[in-house]
């Protein structure tokens, strides 16, 4: 895509309100023509609100939204434009029981003016096997991508998927992000949510953290976790209070969070070198006749990024 | 190899409207509540409200008469085909008993004075024909001749039974039913799977949408219609007097009216319960008060005038108006005009106050 083509998205003050919490509060959110950009953030973050803003199903409170250049609501062809390049998958539709796979897809393929064929799409979703079974006998694996082959049935350029994989086995997820990937080869366009990071990080070009309605950082998945200033995330408790000082006083040491309960401390820092900087730990530990618990080290994540912004985990609610 | 033409795309209405028959046809319970259910009704009703012969008078005449005229009158019952009369011999004690008990009609015994006594309750009709039947019977047979001489007409004008009365309610009913049902619950079942929210997410409009609705249990209705006129032709030689195409006009009218009632019923829930409840508490006091299974002339006159203005009244009357009395469409413009109202009147409401996802 040259630049000179508009964004798949572009909302510009986007808000919603509900009469008890501002869902979406003012976000501004663009999506580039053939990038994946995925929203990340825990349950009532306002993903769902926002997405389904752009897909034109939730009036918005205040803002503006185009899809490639066409504006919601300016227009019933305006709309109808938009309706014909967009491919949905919602957080949760059941498709009508008592019929079969291919007669739903066929159903959705009948909507649009252009449509892949039904037997193209059986096959890239791998339900070949499956196309004369009633739709009320599929597993869940199944119907999500029974899902997102009606998502794709219209030959979309944005396809908007709503947390595709939440309560899936993992080989179903994987099943899901390689149909995801499959279109983002031909050229398309995704907005994603989720709330699992490894899923942002293998499809995503750019993440958007949300939280609280904000989106509150929004990078590709690298600069994220780089911004930490921190390769590697090191957790443990212990039953002493340690000073926030010496804590940061630790070779290589970036962020350090140290919360405090009943004489006992939870330690999480980010650090550049956990070779220098874990014999450190655990030198001043012992130097304060601590016992260390639960020691966990990993590699800085997305998900990291998300505890650095919030002081929360993305699935503590 | 010649190259195969591009397929030509399939019409998202068409392909929609299928859909719905399929489903429809996909679901066992609809065709029972459809097609099942009014035949038993018809079968049940048309058969325990069925006309019989009258039951001859049941007569108790006491063991113990031995002369005069009692006994002669006795002797001329007993020589009666058991058609006419059912005798029944026994001691005045025990027939007195099954005189208050109802199990016989009348006692015929001879009175102090030498006349002939009937005891019978007046209150019972059937006490009443007995004593004429009985008392008939007695004065032919001891010589009375008839002053003029009759012809009995027995053959009753076509469409007065019960059967033919109860036929249209039950038409009537079904298209009520399915309208209401296959419209209204079918619209908040797909609006409470969030199918209906995905559906606008795509090209298909909201006239499509509607459409496929009405077209789809316009196919139905024919079939409906065509089961219950020929269920009723064939096993209980109910005849259309009027036109059968007007039948299905008035058909057509009653559904779309009852769809403009779905579709306001359906509006704004998103709740099957809820819509079931609206329905519920439309179609079944209109069961009662519109006549379906008995006749609301019943209801005091008072009412009347509210009963003829639902829905339900009027398509029954034009119904049966149709199929007993032969009604053409000018006798029932006042039903079909009360039928448009209604489903204008509803079906303007529903979509104005209908939300689409
Ligand atoms: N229809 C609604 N009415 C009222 N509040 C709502 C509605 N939909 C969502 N919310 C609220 O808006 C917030 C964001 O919800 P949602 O967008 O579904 O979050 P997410 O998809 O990130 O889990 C939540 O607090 C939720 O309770
Ligand atoms: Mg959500």
């Amino acid at each position: 895509m040259n630049d000179a083509s508009p964004p798949a998205v572009a909302c510009r003050k986007l808000a919603k309100k509900y009469p008890d919490v501002l869902a979406v509060d003012h976000i501004d959110l663009e999506v580039r023509a053939g990038e994946c950009l995925a929203v990340l953030g825990p349950n009532g973050a306002g993903k769902t609100t926002t997405v389904e803003m752009i897909e034109g199903l939730t009036e918005p409170s205040a803002g503006e939204i185009a899809l490639f250049g066409h504006v919601w609501g300016r227009s019933r062809s305006d709309d109808q434009a938009i309706r014909e390049l967009l491919g949905v998958q919602l957080q949760e539709t059941h498709f009508q029981e008592r019929l079969t796979v291919l007669e739903t897809i066929e159903l959705f393929a009948s909507f649009y003016r252009r449509s892949r064929p039904a037997v193209e799409l059986l096959a890239l979703v791998a339900l070949e096997q499956k196309r004369d079974a009633k739709v009320g006998k599929l597993s869940g694996g199944q119907k999500q991508r029974l899902a997102l082959a009606c998502a794709l049935v219209g030959e979309p350029r944005l396809l908007c998927l709503d947390e595709p994989t939440t309560g899936l086995d993992p080989q179903s997820r994987r099943q899901i992000w390689e149909i995801v990937e499959a279109f983002k080869a031909r050229g398309g366009t995704i907005l994603l949510t989720t709330h699992y990071m490894e899923e942002a990080a293998r499809l995503a070009d750019r993440v958007a953290i949300m939280d609280h309605g904000h989106i509150i950082a929004l990078d590709t998945p690298d600069v994220l976790i780089a911004s930490l200033g921190a390769e590697d995330i090191v957790a443990c408790e212990v039953d002493r209070v340690l000073d926030d000082a010496d804590l940061r006083a630790l070779p290589t040491v970036g962020e350090v969070m140290n919360t405090t309960t009943e004489g006992r401390s939870r330690i999480r820092l980010s650090v550049r070198d956990i070779g220098q900087a874990l014999p450190a730990l655990l030198a001043l530990t012992a130097a304060r006749g601590a016992r260390l618990d639960g020691l966990v080290t990993h590699r800085a994540t997305l998900e990291d990024v998300f505890v650095h912004h919030t002081g929360r985990g993305l699935r503590d609610g | 190899m010649a190259d195969t033409p591009p397929a030509r795309r399939k019409s998202a209405l068409g392909t929609l409207i299928l859909a719905r028959i399929r489903m429809f046809l996909r679901e066992p319970a609809v065709i029972f509540w459809v097609f099942a259910f009014p035949a038993i009704l018809a079968v049940a009703l048309g058969t325990a409200f069925r006309d019989r012969p009258p039951e001859p008078p049941r007569v108790g005449v006491p063991t113990d008469l031995t002369n005069g005229v009692a006994a002669l009158a006795s002797q001329r019952l007993q020589t009666l085909d058991s058609d006419r009369v059912t005798l029944e011999r026994a001691t005045r004690q025990e027939l007195a008993d099954k005189l208050r008990k109802g199990a016989i009609d009348v006692i015929v015994e001879d009175a102090p004075d030498g006349s002939i006594a009937y005891h019978f309750d007046p209150q019972r009709a059937e006490g009443r024909m007995s004593r004429l039947v009985v008392d008939d019977v007695i004065q032919r047979g001891l010589g009375r001749q008839d002053a003029a001489s009759v012809r009995e007409v027995t053959e009753l004008p076509k469409g007065a039974r019960y059967i033919d009365f109860l036929l249209p309610g039950l038409i009537a009913m079904n298209l009520m039913g399915s309208a209401l049902w296959g419209v209204g619950y079918g619209m908040v079942q797909e609006r409470s799977k969030k199918l209906m929210r995905r559906f606008a997410t795509t090209p298909l409009t909201r006239t499509q949408f509607l459409t496929s609705y009405i077209a789809s249990r316009l196919v139905f209705l024919a079939v409906e219609v065509a089961f219950l006129v020929g269920f009723g032709a064939l096993v209980f030689d109910v005849t259309i007097q009027g036109s059968l195409p007007l039948l299905f006009g008035v058909a057509l009218l009653g559904v779309l009216t009852f769809t403009g009632f779905a579709v306001l019923c359906a509006a704004r829930t998103s709740s099957v319960e809820v819509v079931s409840g609206f329905i519920n508490a439309l179609t079944l006091p209109m069961w009662l008060l519109s006549g379906t299974f008995f006749s609301y002339e019943r209801f005091p006159e008072a009412f009347h005038p509210i009963i003829k203005l639902l829905p339900l009244t009027a398509l029954n009357d034009a119904l049966r108006a149709i199929t007993n009395e032969g009604a053409g469409l000018v006798a029932i413009a006042p039903q079909l005009a009360t039928l448009a109202g209604w489903g204008l009147l509803t079906f303007l409401l529903g979509v104005r106050l209908f939300r689409w996802r």
